[in-house]
């Protein structure tokens, strides 16, 4: 089956809501199950019914697992939803650690009033992000809480990837002298949803940046050997991202602060709620330290991929300071970019 | 103290109780009280704080301000 | 779309030029304004400066000057059955005596974050306009002169529509009497000073005329782009200077701010408020410093509404917060700094807000700062 032969079809009836009798487990568990997961996302571990997926693996490679608890509001914004960002959060996890995604485990928590129509849309949602991402959903959980006690719907998703034999990503492969890597504008998904949740009008509408990175990832694995590390910037922005990989390697991350791809609508959006760009949510960007002689091929290989147009060398790694991210202004001015702390709160002063 | 940013008039409502204006900052619109800045008109750049425009921006002299940096001697 | 680009690296440069050419001698400027703090420390203004040039920090930033008492009147307000009550992001994280408006929400305190004084007007309307609840609004309405009018609009409003369900936890505050009390300090140490410029957007800029000639310092009116402030600065250091000294009050903001004002809304802030004495965090009570709500409209103060205890509060000890918000010491000069006290467990109120400037310092810190700690410390 195709993408464009996806539908999510009109569910039966608009008024229909889940019951705690959804979650008890009994008939009305594995109606939900066969007619609205089964659905949109149907597997041979799942058809099989049994209490645990076994899925075949032969490979002498290794295996990446990941998880992920998405509670997201709201849970329909431009560019996405709870649904696609569950399974895209999990592949996404996996990817940029090298491995190729293989399975996943979807786990509702429902609140008791949920519209059955909305729950199916997401499950669409998921079935056809799965499909985009080449993964199996292979097992799943669905349990009910009483109305008040939930936002609509929370997911957790769990997923297992192949590592390919002899790659060894990771901060401590990172030497100074080594590029830093970034797959395009910063801060779109987390401005995308503060705008729903701050009644600002974004025209034209900002869509989150929600989208798989795996082939992207995949492009770089099996063309850049000098590739050192992938991450995907998401809760905390750059700067998190950023300061994890200075922490664990030990080195100084020098960043050209005009290199940083911003939207003009995020900067102005983060200008308005007084935030900083660099520690807004991404859902969909890649960050890869690569090795210096690696640096032209690997940004040609980000910018042939659909999502890497924009795609930028936005600083080095030296060793000027131990474990510091370090951002160079536009006036030559350098300052510490430290780890985010806490919410994103929108001040005034 | 103070976030203020400049932001462009786009439509003017007079029709309530308070003189409201809908605000373009760079592709974000949001919606502002215009009450303290009676003189303000669609097209002109306001200064918003809080939802307030406190100011209007004088353009030409903003420009005037930086060409005379312009001409400031290198060195 | 920007309007204008006060940003641009090569005015940047050949401004620092001008400055650099200038100064013969050290001086201490003074920057009034958090925000000003903030932008210093985000662009790194202050490496590009002559070294004989030494910045430091005033206390324009409403979020550390509001008296701890305010924040434990804050909390108990939220925490009753009943309110919404409605912040700016900033306040959410500034320490009371026992834990912040953040932790009362944890507790179940209906919390709301608003970007305008209006938002809260709005939603009492809409609660008013609720049969069957009693549920009350409140607003904590705190800023300088920049915030006040639109606290000012939003009580207006309520009065006009009647809304019982409203009111305001007033905590505004007035940048010259703390300039004075700064400069009244014989030690002060400040040579000049850039004033905030979307204060004086408001208030316009008479008043700095006498707080110039008393005191002997020369006054930028200064906004906060890097032109602005370099501009600012450029003028101030040029005063201070020029033989024979001539100290007077010059407006570097001069596209947005006027000598006069806004008068529209002085006029509001004048119809709603009346001065007071009030307690600035840090540095004590001054006289004639803050705004408090003139007795036709008392029935929106939500410190009249609602019974709120007055337990004795209590500062977190080693925070030399005080000092900081005198511009005595710099940030880094506090022995809490970045160990004991960081923005993730701030001890003193200028950690809290972006723009204190513990915290600017903390999240900005400048490299020339950062080379006489210990590296090997990760905070």
């Amino acid at each position: 089956m195709s993408l464009q032969d996806w539908s999510c079809g009109v569910p039966k009836s608009n008024s229909e809501t889940i019951t705690l009798s959804h979650g008890s487990g009994g008939r009305l568990s594995a109606k939900l199950i066969e007619e609205v997961f089964f659905k949109h996302y149907l597997s041979p571990e799942l058809s099989a019914r049994n209490d645990s997926a076994v899925l075949d693996w032969s490979s002498d490679g290794r295996v990446a697992m990941s998880t992920d608890a998405f509670v997201i509001q709201p849970l329909e914004f431009p560019g996405g939803d709870i649904g696609s960002l569950s399974v895209y959060g999990t592949v996404n996890d996996l990817a940029v650690q090298g491995a190729k995604p293989i399975a996943l485990s979807i786990a509702w928590i429902l609140e008791e009033g949920f519209p059955l129509s909305q729950l199916s849309q997401l499950a669409c949602s998921i079935g056809k992000a799965a499909a985009e991402c080449s993964v199996r959903i292979v097992a799943g959980d669905t349990k009910v809480v009483e109305r008040g006690r939930g936002h609509g719907c929370y997911i957790t998703t769990t997923g297992i990837g192949k590592v390919p034999k002899g790659l060894d990503l990771g901060p401590s492969q990172i030497k100074a002298g080594d590029c830093i890597l970034l797959s395009g504008s910063i801060g779109d998904h987390g401005m995308a949803i503060m705008s729903q949740r701050t009644g600002l009008v974004f025209e034209p509408i900002l869509k989150s940046d929600c989208s798989p990175l795996h082939t992207m990832a995949k492009d770089l694995i099996e063309n850049i050997p000098g590739l050192r590390v992938m991450r995907d910037p998401t809760r905390g922005g750059i700067a998190a991202t950023l300061n994890e990989l200075a922490s664990s390697s030990r080195l100084c991350f020098q960043i050209d602060e005009a290199r940083v791809p911003v939207r003009a609508q995020v900067k102005s959006a983060c200008e308005l709620l007084g935030l900083d760009p660099w520690i807004v949510a991404n859902e969909g960007k890649l960050i890869a330290i690569v090795a210096p002689e690696s640096l032209q091929a690997a940004l040609q290989i980000l910018r042939n991929h659909p999502l890497g147009s924009q795609a930028c060398c936005i600083g080095q790694v030296t060793q000027e300071y131990r474990s510091r991210v370090i951002a160079r202004t536009a006036y030559g001015t350098q300052r510490i970019v430290p780890m985010p702390e806490g919410e994103l709160l929108p001040r005034i002063c | 103290m103070c976030l203020a940013i400049p932001g462009q008039i786009v439509s003017i409502d007079t029709s309530g109780t308070l003189r409201m204006g809908r605000v373009d900052f760079g592709g974000v619109i949001q919606e502002i009280c215009l009450e303290y800045t009676p003189e303000i008109a669609v097209g002109d750049y306001a200064i918003v704080h809080v939802g307030f425009a406190i100011a209007k921006l004088d353009l030409d002299r903003a420009n005037e301000i930086l060409a005379t940096i312009d001409q400031l001697p290198l060195g | 779309m920007q309007a204008t680009d006060f940003g641009n690296p090569n005015h940047v440069a050949l401004l620092v030029q001008q400055i650099r050419a200038k100064t013969t001698r050290p001086w201490t400027i003074m920057e009034v304004c958090g925000g000003q703090t903030h932008a210093i420390l985000r662009y790194g203004i202050d490496q590009l400066l002559p070294d004989s040039i030494r910045i430091v920090h005033g206390p324009g930033c409403p979020v550390c000057v509001t008296p701890i008492e305010t924040i434990d009147q804050a909390i108990q307000i939220a925490s009753t059955p009943g309110v919404i009550f409605c912040t700016f992001g900033d306040m959410l994280r500034v320490p009371g005596s026992d834990g912040d408006l953040m932790q009362a929400k944890s507790r179940g305190a209906d919390v709301r974050i608003i970007h305008s004084p209006m938002e809260a007007y709005q939603l009492a309307l809409a609660e008013s306009n609720q049969t069957g609840s009693n549920r009350q609004v409140v607003l904590f309405a705190i800023g300088f002169e920049t915030t006040a009018p639109a606290t000012a609009m939003a009580i207006r409003m309520a009065k006009e529509k009647n809304l019982d369900c409203f009111s305001a936890l007033v905590c505004h505050v007035l940048v010259p009497p703390a300039l004075e009390a700064i400069f009244s300090d014989e030690n002060h140490g400040i040579d000049g000073l850039l004033a905030a410029g979307h204060v004086c957007t408001i208030t316009g800029y008479h008043s700095y005329d006498a707080i110039c000639n008393r005191f002997g310092i020369p006054i930028a009116i200064t906004g906060f782009e890097p032109v602005d402030l370099l501009r600012g600065i450029w003028n101030v250091v040029e005063q201070l200077e020029s033989q024979p000294r001539n100290d007077r009050v010059v407006n570097v903001y001069e596209h947005i701010a006027t000598i006069q004002g806004n008068a529209h809304a002085q006029q509001t802030v004048d119809e709603v408020f009346a001065l007071c004495d009030q307690t600035w965090r840090g540095i004590g009570i001054l006289p004639q410093s803050g705004l408090k709500l003139k007795e036709k409209y008392a029935l929106y103060d939500a410190q009249k509404r609602f019974s709120i205890r007055s337990d004795r509060s209590t500062e977190a000890s080693p925070c030399r917060a005080a000092d900081v918000l005198r511009g005595k010491i710099r940030p880094v000069e506090c022995p809490a700094f970045g160990s004991l006290c960081n923005p993730g467990n701030p001890l003193g109120a200028p950690m809290v807000s972006n723009e204190g400037a513990c915290a600017a310092y903390y999240l900005y810190q400048s490299i020339k700062e950062d080379k006489s700690q210990d590296l090997e410390v990760d905070r």
